[in-house]
């Protein structure tokens, strides 16, 4: 008797689990679907076509919002990983006045809402007579990024052996060639999940990017809510589509690269 | 000779690596809040930002056209929380409870939606709730329905596309809290003589309420700051206090204004974390994603 | 022992402080070369942190410290000819084993051919051939112990550090280890300064050992030496098991000393490198296997107990006999000697060669109360 209430609690569990799958997935399947779509304005599904997946390297506007995108992204990445992982290379081994006071900072990006953010650095931008565009894009998304990769690059650090840093000294290698050839390939790990979710975050900016973007500069997701009033045509879908399918892979792919686990 | 040495090995070490974020934080998130306060007490003349003090700004707040917006947005931002946690605890703890594979798989498949761009998913859901969406047409040709319902631009919808995007927010700290639990104390308070409820109340809740906490942060904060949701959702029929500083910032162009309403914002935001941080909660926890 | 041979590290007058924390008192001690020498002592001696101070991880707040006759106060690890094998292995996860024992050669950019023949005859040495291309997390406690030692080696250091490198391994697996590090010193030749907290293990492997307590450095000699002759008390009790007395010393004839104790008085025979004065409050400590007992009193030895209790280790038997005092004392024999029962009251006694006599600081204490008591006579 117990054994049946236990597979029926097994079963709704895995019902609520797949609906809850489902609710997430309903409107990327649409997505999905509709890239597919005759119809150019896109409300209702017409018929079935291929069209749109070689219509949308026609598409400027688009090409440029999502190359600015893939521009930004990668800057601010590189930008916020490398400092990123520094800092935390020295707030985990050095102790510090002021300590308290980085750490303090650092998630001030991660609990304020993003719109009292974008206005800061739309204000301060202002002041300081930054141009507006890509360079003011890139600055922003670093700055939001920067803690995640400090996050992230701290839990590695959090189990780090020191003693192989001292085994490495003992050895000959002064304090950066122990950096580099040791520390770093140990906690690299860390630092490419940092570098991911970094890249992650700054490629779905909405709010930050609305406030700090100048003429010319548009990303993707601004383009999207641009088009979101006349309505999203097909070859948009088709754009998230083919990225939707490339991140899947790469996933998958790098799940695959894993090293086998040993003793 | 023991000063110089002192330097050598701590001192341009740390200063290398420490001072690039601290310079970075300081010119770029310390500044521009101070400025934010700064300028919320500044004056505008329509077109740019006079600097002359003046508490107007602040009355301004005050204003009882504004005092609906603020219940908009602060009753949106419970009711996704609340939802949130709602459904989002049961998943959590399935994923929690799962085996090594199925667990990372399940991770994964909850991760992959958000790695597509928000708006687009948005527009999916303005497409499934439309008039002539999926979820009519469906109904329609069931014929449960006689008339398309009016889904979209309500503001059910926006609290749905609330709860959408903010989904992982809630499911990350869940997760994390659910997954350090002892499962040998649930086996433990069924020896002692309570049933599956009594354990949930008694020992689960209370073990989990940390991530519980965290999430909430995690997902009410930033409802109170989006309006690109209900905009898209709602079709700019309710306005929140995210509409109102956009609003300042760009098309009425009274930044001082815009200022003084993100001052609110972040007071609220102290308030929360102080009583999070009273309440016992850590700001470790809010790193986690 | 000392003249002909050369110190290879001098420790002097070194003090390491943490703020208030007083870790290493003014310690001096020379290490010869080639020795195997053994810093011995409880957890928070200050022996690691003097070694660290050796391997230049940690700065002396004050002293000196020469290695080859060089101070090396201004050098960083990687400026020292030595080199260290450390309680965690610490080991390079990230490098296979070929790569973690050759490291140290390639830091100093020897030729890739030099590089390939040292890691194999290394390799060989310590009894991993086939091993180089397995990586750290494949590697059982033992086997890492092991890279960790060549990974050093290769190096051809002048001194070799060893930070309790047996300790995470099992019983059976310790004492392999403890044989096969001897051997290796001894073949090797190079200067193995080793800590420890397991006194049999100091005893086993080392020339010489520095016992090590509180920051103080309290005796360095042999293990014999440190066994039969302890300084002080605290090496008394730390090595081996001893039966310690508080007693008075009262001036004898010829060379032997008459102990005065609360139970009664005592012999033992003054040493010509030991002075006392009279009433001079002293330790006396006789090792359990050196107590002698007779069914009637002995002349000069006033010491009677009862025993209460036996315990049966292998082929030794261990008595407790509890004394007057109160004081239980230990007496240890083979099983094939004569053995005292439980229950029986005898009389304690030994050879006066077998008691050694330390120094004790509750004699200026004493002298001190004595003083104000008498009003100062």
């Amino acid at each position: 008797m117990r054994q049946r209430k236990k597979s029926f609690g097994k079963t709704l569990s895995g019902i609520y689990d797949l609906l809850i799958y489902g609710f997430l997935y309903l409107p990327i399947a649409i997505v999905v679907l509709y890239s597919f779509n005759t119809s150019k304005r896109n409300i209702v599904f017409e018929g079935f076509t291929f069209q749109w997946y070689f219509k949308l390297f026609q598409n400027d506007a688009l090409l440029q919002a999502y190359g600015n995108t893939l521009i930004v992204g990668l800057s601010s990445t590189v930008i916020a990983t490398v400092i990123g992982t520094l800092a935390s290379y020295g707030m985990s081994k050095y102790k510090f006045r002021g300590k308290n006071v980085i750490d303090s900072l650092l998630y001030i990006p991660v609990v304020i809402p993003e719109i009292v953010l974008g206005i800061s650095l739309l204000a301060i931008f202002n002041i300081a007579q930054i141009p507006m565009g890509l360079i003011s894009l890139i600055i922003a998304h670093a700055t939001f990024c920067i803690p995640f990769v400090v996050f992230t690059v701290n839990a590695r650090f959090a189990g780090f052996d020191r003693s192989v840093e001292e085994a490495a000294m003992d050895l000959g290698a002064g304090r950066i060639k122990t950096f580099f050839t040791v520390t770093l390939p140990i906690v690299m790990p860390g630092v490419i999940a940092g570098a991911f979710l970094s890249f992650t975050l700054s490629i779905d900016d909405i709010i930050i990017s609305f406030f700090t973007t100048g003429p010319g500069s548009n990303t993707f997701p601004l383009k999207v809510m641009e088009l979101t009033k006349t309505g999203v045509t097909p070859d948009v879908y088709a754009l998230s589509t083919i990225v939707l399918a490339v991140t899947i892979g790469i996933v998958i792919l790098s799940q695959r690269d894993k090293k086998p686990k040993s003793k | 000779m023991k000063k110089n040495h002192k330097f050598r090995n701590k001192t341009i070490p740390l200063l290398t690596t420490v001072s690039p974020i601290t310079i970075w934080l300081i010119l770029l998130v310390a500044a521009p809040l101070i400025y934010v306060f700064y300028l919320s007490f500044q004056s505008t003349d329509g077109y740019s930002v006079v600097y002359k003090l003046t508490l107007s700004n602040y009355k301004e707040l005050f204003n009882p056209t504004y005092l609906e917006i603020y219940s908009n947005s602060f009753v949106l931002a419970v009711l996704t929380t609340v939802f949130s946690v709602l459904f989002g605890y049961p998943f959590a703890y399935h994923m929690a409870r799962a085996s090594g594979k199925k667990k990372a798989l399940m991770m994964m498949l909850l991760m992959i939606p958000f790695w597509t761009n928000s708006m687009i998913r948005l527009n999916g859901w303005k497409t499934i709730l439309g008039k002539t969406g999926l979820l009519n047409t469906v109904l329609e040709k069931l014929h449960l329905i006689n008339a398309p319902l009016e889904i979209l631009y309500t503001r059910g919808a926006v609290l749905l596309g609330m709860v959408y995007i903010l989904f992982p927010y809630m499911v990350l700290p869940l997760f994390a809290s659910i997954d350090k639990l002892d499962f040998g104390l649930l086996e433990a308070s069924n020896d002692l003589g309570a049933n599956k409820v009594k354990t949930f109340l008694h020992v689960t809740m209370p073990l989990t309420f940390p991530g519980i906490f965290s999430g909430t942060i995690l997902v009410f904060i930033p409802s109170l700051g989006y309006f690109f949701v209900s905009d898209i959702m709602g079709g700019g029929k309710s306005q929140l206090i995210g509409n109102l500083i956009e609003n300042q910032f760009k098309a009425a162009n009274n930044w001082p204004l815009g200022a003084a309403f993100s001052m609110l914002l972040i007071i609220l935001i102290i308030i929360i974390v102080s009583i999070y941080k009273k309440c016992g909660g850590d700001i470790k926890d809010l790193g986690v994603m | 022992m000392t003249g002909d041979k050369k110190a290879i590290v001098t420790i002097k007058n070194v003090n390491k402080k943490y703020g208030e924390n007083h870790v290493v008192h003014d310690l001096s001690l020379d290490i010869y070369e080639g020795e195997f020498l053994t810093m011995l002592g409880p957890s928070g001696c200050g022996k690691t942190t003097l070694l660290r101070m050796i391997g230049g991880f940690e700065e002396a707040t004050s002293g000196q410290i020469l290695i080859e006759g060089e101070n090396v106060e201004d050098k960083e690890p990687f400026e020292r000819n030595v080199n260290t094998v450390f309680q965690s292995y610490a080991l390079f996860p990230h490098l296979n084993i070929y790569n973690n024992i050759a490291y140290g050669l390639k830091m100093k950019k020897v030729a890739k051919a030099e590089i390939k023949d040292r890691v194999q005859a290394m390799l060989e040495l310590v009894q991993l051939n086939g091993y180089d291309k397995r990586f750290p997390t494949q590697l059982s406690g033992g086997q890492k112990q092991r890279v960790a030692i060549a990974r050093a080696l290769i190096n051809n250091p002048k001194v070799l550090l060893l930070d309790e490198p047996l300790g995470a391994l099992d019983l059976k697996l310790r004492k392999e280890m403890q044989l096969e590090l001897k051997n290796l010193q001894k073949k090797l030749g190079i200067t193995f300064i080793y800590v420890t907290h397991d006194q049999e293990e100091a005893l086993t492997m080392s020339d010489r050992i520095a016992i090590m307590y509180q920051g103080y450095l309290d005796q360095l000699d042999t293990p014999e030496g440190i066994y039969e002759k302890p300084k002080t008390k605290f090496v008394a009790d730390f090595i081996g098991e001893s039966n310690i007395f508080d007693a008075t010393v009262k001036a004898g004839t010829n060379d032997t000393v008459i102990l005065s104790m609360e139970v009664g008085s005592a012999l033992g025979k003054a040493s010509s490198d030991m002075t006392f004065e009279e009433s001079e409050m002293v330790y006396a400590c006789v090792r359990p296997e050196k107590l002698k007992f007779s069914k009637q009193p002995v002349e000069g030895f006033g010491i009677k107990g009862v025993v209460k209790e036996q315990i049966y280790v292998g082929n030794i038997i261990k008595s407790n006999i509890v004394i007057e005092s109160g004081q239980t004392l230990k007496l240890s024999r083979m099983d094939m000697d004569e053995i005292p029962k439980v229950g029986q009251v005898i009389n304690i006694y030994w050879d006066l060669e077998d008691v050694v006599i330390m120094k004790s600081s509750a004699h200026i204490i004493h002298n001190v109360i004595e003083n104000v008591n008498l009003g100062g006579v």
